[in-house]
């Protein structure tokens, strides 16, 4: 069973939630969803003694619309997020990328937060925040600070987070008129698999003309990784097919994939050439309002 | 089938609760419940009730935790005392914080119909509604689970009676071995409640966490579909 010679902490705020992680560093580890931390610990691929439970804390489950943000509470789970009113309507992609993930027992348990702060390079959460502008609430024993969601992966399974802090909020704009996005992601089922390369694009178009393109590639380096070269590329063109695979092919070069069982670093390369254009057009077609 | 013996098995006359449920305490007060009670606690629960007893005296004396805050910390060698809803039932108990929900359920609850699959959250026959969404038995922790309804698939029955899926599972053979067949139909039932205009694909989708090594797969989504519409037509219950 999980986690043996464990102790088990449930603090009543975020106050005191901060003060314990603080007090026991390294051995502490904060559980939200406990999909993947329980199964960590369970395995021995994570080791920690002081689990602290945020399930009271208050106020961190909360998806609404405020000041021109969506604001997802990090524990707010997956499915609350799929299926809350505002995501659907402000950013139906993000809950496509949610709906690719896990199975209903997962996506009824596991919390955005989770999703960031375990730092999977193939989660599936991260790119789209990344690529939609997301910035990150967090919440230290020394104070509070606000961070753009794409400087907060380090490196595989490692985040900006120092012990005490906890990630409150992920905060995206909502995204002005005449833009779109689209998640698109291949993986070895359609169901309970996770990604073998998946790429997030964020569109902007001004008549026929780009105004803002970010996209941000997934399980194909050891952070989620945006890709600069194809802002450069994209801005100030017309939104084409063309284009678009010139893009898959600068994003393709771009990714530093690994080889795995999941797929060689070659066949991921070829992934992202085929997924990237699929997501631009996507989120063009949506930015025009053609698509759903 | 095996689904139907499992629930009738732990619905009957409570022979399903292991000796170990010393630590069980009924609220609902059912004779069901009292039975363990009275036939005494284990020696373990005992000591493990004593040793509680201690750890709180020294809290209380400033001496063991680490300030004196509201915070609760449970550590290995103490147990908490927790209460879980359970099928309409409240159940107290005494829980070691490594415990996960469905060690609890079947080992000191007698709940056997959650199976003990893959322990890892991929397989699904330890699937359970909490708060009437369907999640893994084996990836939460018991602790957690406090303060939320929990349903099992021993709950889905209606006295003696099947649950419509666990009806519709029997009528299309949605089962070769059937140990898995109790996470499905929790599954089911997650999915119908959420919404039970589901189409093939959103069931297909929606029972993705559950697997069937026999490969039942297409009776258990006729079976499904089947379920699905006769709650649209309010044909059963």
């Amino acid at each position: 069973m999980a986690c043996r010679n464990t102790t088990y902490h449930r603090p009543q705020s975020i106050a005191e939630a901060c003060q314990i992680a603080g007090e026991y560093g390294i051995r502490g580890r904060f559980l939200a969803g406990g999909t993947e931390l329980l199964i960590d610990l369970d395995s021995g691929r994570d080791r920690a003694d002081q689990l602290i439970s945020l399930r009271d804390v208050p106020d961190l489950c909360e998806i609404r619309i405020e000041a021109g943000e969506l604001r997802i509470g990090a524990l707010a789970t997956l499915s609350a997020i799929a299926t809350a009113p505002d995501v659907v309507r402000a950013l139906p992609a993000l809950r496509e990328a949610i709906l690719t993930m896990g199975g209903q027992q997962i996506r009824n348990r596991a919390t955005i937060g989770g999703n960031f702060c375990r730092a999977v390079p193939c989660a599936d959460t991260p790119p789209l925040c990344i690529a939609a502008g997301a910035r990150l609430e967090i919440v230290g024993a020394t104070g509070a600070r606000t961070l753009p969601a794409a400087d907060f992966f380090v490196g595989p399974r490692q985040t900006v987070l120092d012990r005490s802090e906890i990630l409150t909020e992920i905060r995206i704009p909502v995204p002005p008129a005449h833009s779109g996005a689209s998640y698109q992601r291949f993986s070895l089922r359609h169901g309970m698999a996770v990604a073998v390369a998946a790429v997030a694009a964020v569109l902007q178009l001004d008549g026929d003309e780009i105004t803002s393109a970010r996209v941000v590639l997934s399980a194909v380096a050891p952070v989620p990784l945006l890709v600069g070269e194809c802002t450069d590329l994209l801005v100030g063109r017309k939104p084409v097919p063309d284009l678009f695979a010139e893009a898959g092919t600068i994003a393709a070069a771009a990714a530093q994939p690994i080889t795995d069982l999941r797929g060689s670093a070659e066949f991921r390369r070829e992934l992202l050439a085929v997924l990237t254009p699929r997501a631009l057009n996507e989120a063009a077609a949506r930015a025009k309002g053609e698509a759903a | 089938m095996t689904a139907d013996r499992d629930s009738s098995q732990e619905n009957g006359g409570g022979s399903g609760l292991p000796s170990g449920a010393g630590e069980t305490h009924g609220v609902g007060r059912t004779n069901r419940d009292d039975e363990p009670n009275q036939t005494g606690m284990s020696r373990r629960g005992f000591l493990k009730t004593v040793g509680l007893g201690t750890a709180a005296v020294a809290t209380v004396a400033g001496t063991s935790a680490p300030a004196a805050e509201p915070a609760v910390a449970i550590t290995p060698e103490e147990m908490a005392k927790i209460t879980l809803v359970v099928n309409d039932r409240q159940r107290r108990l005494l829980v070691e914080p490594r415990w996960s929900l469905l060690f609890v359920l079947r080992e000191k609850l007698g709940l056997n119909a959650a199976k003990e699959g893959c322990e890892r959250g991929e397989c699904g026959a330890c699937t359970v509604l909490i708060d009437e969404q369907p999640r893994y038995a084996c990836l939460t922790l018991a602790v957690e689970a406090e303060g939320h309804r929990i349903t099992t698939l021993e709950g889905l029955m209606q006295g003696e009676e099947l649950g419509d899926v666990q009806h519709a599972f029997a009528e299309h053979d949605g089962l070769q071995c059937g140990f898995c067949t109790p996470g499905q139909i929790v599954a089911a039932e997650g999915l119908l409640r959420a919404n039970a205009a589901v189409t093939l694909d959103e069931i297909r989708t929606g029972l993705s966490g559950n697997l069937c090594r026999c490969g039942a797969y297409p009776n258990i989504f006729r079976a499904v579909e089947h379920a699905a519409q006769r709650r649209q037509t309010g044909g059963k219950s």
